[in-house]
């Protein structure tokens, strides 16, 4: 309704007088554009205009259908399997679909995996990101700070399989001793406990975690940058002229300012993390026992479950259960950004 | 890693110069029509048919596979194949689906699954053959410092791998290797943590040979409940390299390329070292299962055998074929494929990790290929 009533207002004004005929009719020339004159120009939408609106429309109409597809697929393909279970499909951890008459699959350790190496990923990735976030916008001189946002960025387009791959042959090694002074002098902690996979070999959730922290590294990066750069310079400028030093002018305009661009940032990260296949798949080592929330434990995520099994499916009920697994990934990621979304509205001092 | 990874480029230029020089010399022993000691290149290859065939499936043999296309095209210029090596489960689906013309696979189809039926139907009516063409040893792995020389049995592997013997040390090792001094260390077991013909075979093994020692099952799954799980074949040999009292079951050209200790196995005659006329003996030694020239095999046969000198760790797979049901010209081009693979293909083979087939178990299939229609 407005932008027509902004695009018809001069034609409208300029007929007026002429179709009237009657300008005296008319004292005040202040008086506003009599409503008629809006209704007769109803059909006179521009053709860009509708095209456009058209376009965004349809555009918002195809990814809710595609994500709705993809729940109802998932959905489907899951039901019957999830019929032929015989065990508690949400707190089994049992997973054995190979005999299709005797399937027991229990998604809870694969949730356990999947939340808590995510979570360990965003702990480590979120405060460094904010760092270089703030260093880029605040603190870099601005030649250096063009190429050094092109080099993190860079990060991003790595592909996950030498993610992966560095991780095992690479990473892992070096972790090793790490890891296991952290088991010995902090083992009391559960987090730190010694894991159901050796700790020699890297395949843990500490190793996978770091890695992912990496990966998604470069997103909550870029994104906190832009939003960072946004800050009005006038909110800068005043904290400045009231005396504030570098640190005090972030602390008081350029946080509060970006908060809720890092925060969702950070979702979008962690989103990121919760579907990362590739690289756990390499990295983490599967393990016959229970996740016990250390972080040098082994498993297997939603994602790279489904991956390491997906080459030998051959029958539809033994993939309904991955689906089924599948499905709880795509509710869980679903709820992320729920919270994240929640946190974000709950944040926005500055819009 | 890297210089190992030039090693493993190197080592393939290598096995395919090999591989080439020894198709050549088939193919002048065939001209001057001298008795080649081996009698591969005697066999008449119909070349001819479709110039492309395809065939898609089980990862573990896609290495013979290779082989058996540079034969191929050696033989029958201007013939090739593609194969996808997407896993056993896809190259059933594509097959039945009629999307490639052979599968490979690991196991034979199901009947219960209702594979049979629906690849009879793919065959327009006749029946789908399961040929086994391709067999692979799988070693068992291990890196112990100090021990280069282990025995052992389908009973303690078994143990081994459900964690009831979990030092090195523990006597049931101790009494297969008699003078061996095993150190006190902890067994690390690795298995593999994607879905596998390796592992449903060595499962089916451990079943068989293990004397009720193993109660876990057979399945693509490793169902041991110890270890730790690694990704593919190249996973778990490079794990089980990095670790010191590791072991795994792997095929044999990983455990070599990853300089693993290779442990023997005693089938109740006498300790057999994994080499080529052992895995011979024991293919030898396979009953067929089914009927006519669909020859499923009897793994219990190679897997509980007590042979002397049979190496019972195997790996069979299989090509999934139609009886009859091809158009003439796919028929003629898969036939001349299967038979290049069957005779020719073979010399390749050692190289590339899996074992030739011994001479009555070629004819067999020669016999079944020739029957194809």
């Amino acid at each position: 309704m407005n932008e027509r009533t902004v695009a018809k207002r001069p034609a409208g004004t300029g007929t007026t007088g002429a179709r009237g005929g009657v300008p005296a009719a008319r004292p005040d020339s202040e008086a506003p554009i009599p409503p008629t004159a809006e209704a007769d120009n109803r059909s006179h939408v521009r053709p860009g205009d509708r095209i456009f609106k058209g376009l965004a429309t349809g555009s918002g109409i195809f990814i809710v259908v595609l994500i709705a597809a993809i729940g109802i697929f998932l959905l489907l393909q899951a039901i019957p399997s999830l019929g032929l279970n015989h065990v508690n499909f949400l707190t089994s951890r049992e997973w054995s679909t190979g005999d299709v008459g005797d399937m027991r699959f229990g998604i809870l350790d694969l949730f356990l995996v999947t939340v808590v190496s995510s979570a360990f990923a965003l702990v480590i990735a979120m405060p460094i990101a904010l760092g270089i976030a703030l260093f880029l916008t605040q603190y870099a001189p601005r030649r250096l700070a063009r190429p050094f946002a092109y080099v993190i960025d860079l990060l991003a387009a790595v592909p996950s399989i030498i993610f992966g791959l560095w991780g095992l042959l690479v990473l892992g090694p070096v972790l090793t001793p790490i890891g296991e002074w952290l088991t010995s002098t902090l083992g009391w902690f559960f987090l730190f406990d010694e894991g159901n996979v050796s700790i020699e070999l890297g395949g843990t959730i500490f190793t996978a975690g770091i890695v992912l922290a990496v990966m998604i590294l470069p997103i909550i990066t870029a994104v906190s940058r832009e939003v960072f750069d946004r800050t009005p310079v006038t909110h800068v400028e005043g904290a400045i002229a009231l005396g504030a030093t570098k640190w005090e002018v972030v602390r008081t305009t350029v946080l509060p300012f970006g908060k809720a661009g890092y925060v969702s940032a950070s979702m979008l990260g962690l989103g990121r993390a919760l579907g990362e296949t590739i690289a756990l798949m390499i990295i983490l080592s599967g393990t016959g026992a229970a996740f016990a929330w250390s972080l040098f434990d082994g498993g297997a995520t939603f994602a790279s479950k489904i991956a390491l099994a997906a080459p030998e499916f051959n029958d539809p009920r033994t993939a309904g259960a991955y689906i089924a697994a599948g499905l709880v990934l795509f509710v869980l990621t679903f709820g992320v950004n729920a919270v994240a979304r929640s946190i974000v509205a709950g944040h926005k001092e500055y819009e | 890693m890297k210089t190992k990874r030039h090693g493993a480029v190197i080592g393939l230029i290598a096995a395919g110069a090999l591989l080439l020089t020894a198709c050549g010399s088939d193919n002048n022993a065939g001209n001057t029509g001298a008795a080649q000691t081996t009698g591969e290149s005697s066999s008449p290859v119909e070349c001819g048919g479709k110039s492309k065939l395809s065939a898609e499936g089980s990862s573990a043999q896609k290495n013979a596979i290779d082989t058996f296309v540079q034969a191929y095209q050696q033989r029958c210029s201007g013939s090739d194949l593609a194969y996808n090596a997407s896993g056993s489960g896809a190259g059933v689906k594509q097959f039945i689906a009629g999307q490639v013309d052979f599968g490979g696979s690991d196991s034979p189809l199901s009947e219960s699954k209702g594979e049979v039926a629906s690849a009879a139907e793919r065959c327009e009516g006749n029946p789908a053959w399961n040929l086994p063409m391709v067999f692979g040893p799988v070693a068992l792995g291990y890196k112990l410092e100090g021990v280069a020389d282990l025995t052992l049995n389908g009973e303690v592997a078994a143990k081994i791998f459900n964690g009831t013997v979990k030092k090195w040390n523990d006597p049931a090792i101790s009494a297969l290797n008699s003078g061996a001094s095993l150190p006190d260390k902890n067994i690390t077991v690795i298995y593999r943590s994607d879905e596998s013909g390796t592992t449903d075979n060595f499962q089916q093994y451990l079943e068989a040979a293990s004397g009720g020692a193993w109660t876990q099952g057979a399945g693509k799954q490793f169902k041991g409940g110890v270890g730790e799980g690694k990704e593919k074949s190249a996973g778990v040999a490079q794990a089980a390299g990095a670790v010191d009292g590791a072991i795994t079951y792997v095929e044999l050209s990983f455990a070599q390329d990853n300089k693993l200790s290779i442990a023997k196995i005693d089938n109740g005659s006498g300790a057999v070292e994994l080499n080529e006329q052992s895995v011979g003996k024991a293919i030898d030694g396979a009953t067929i299962k089914g009927t006519g020239n669909d020859l499923v095999l009897d793994l219990g046969s190679i897997y509980g055998a007590s042979t002397e000198g049979a190496y019972p760790l195997l790996l069979a797979t299989y090509e999934i074929v139609c009886s009859k049901g091809y158009d003439a010209d796919t028929a003629k081009a898969v036939k001349a494929f299967l038979t290049v693979a069957a005779t020719d293909g073979q010399a390749g083979l050692a190289d590339a990790g899996y074992a030739p087939l011994p001479k009555a178990f070629q004819e067999k299939l020669l016999t079944a290929i020739e029957a194809i229609a």
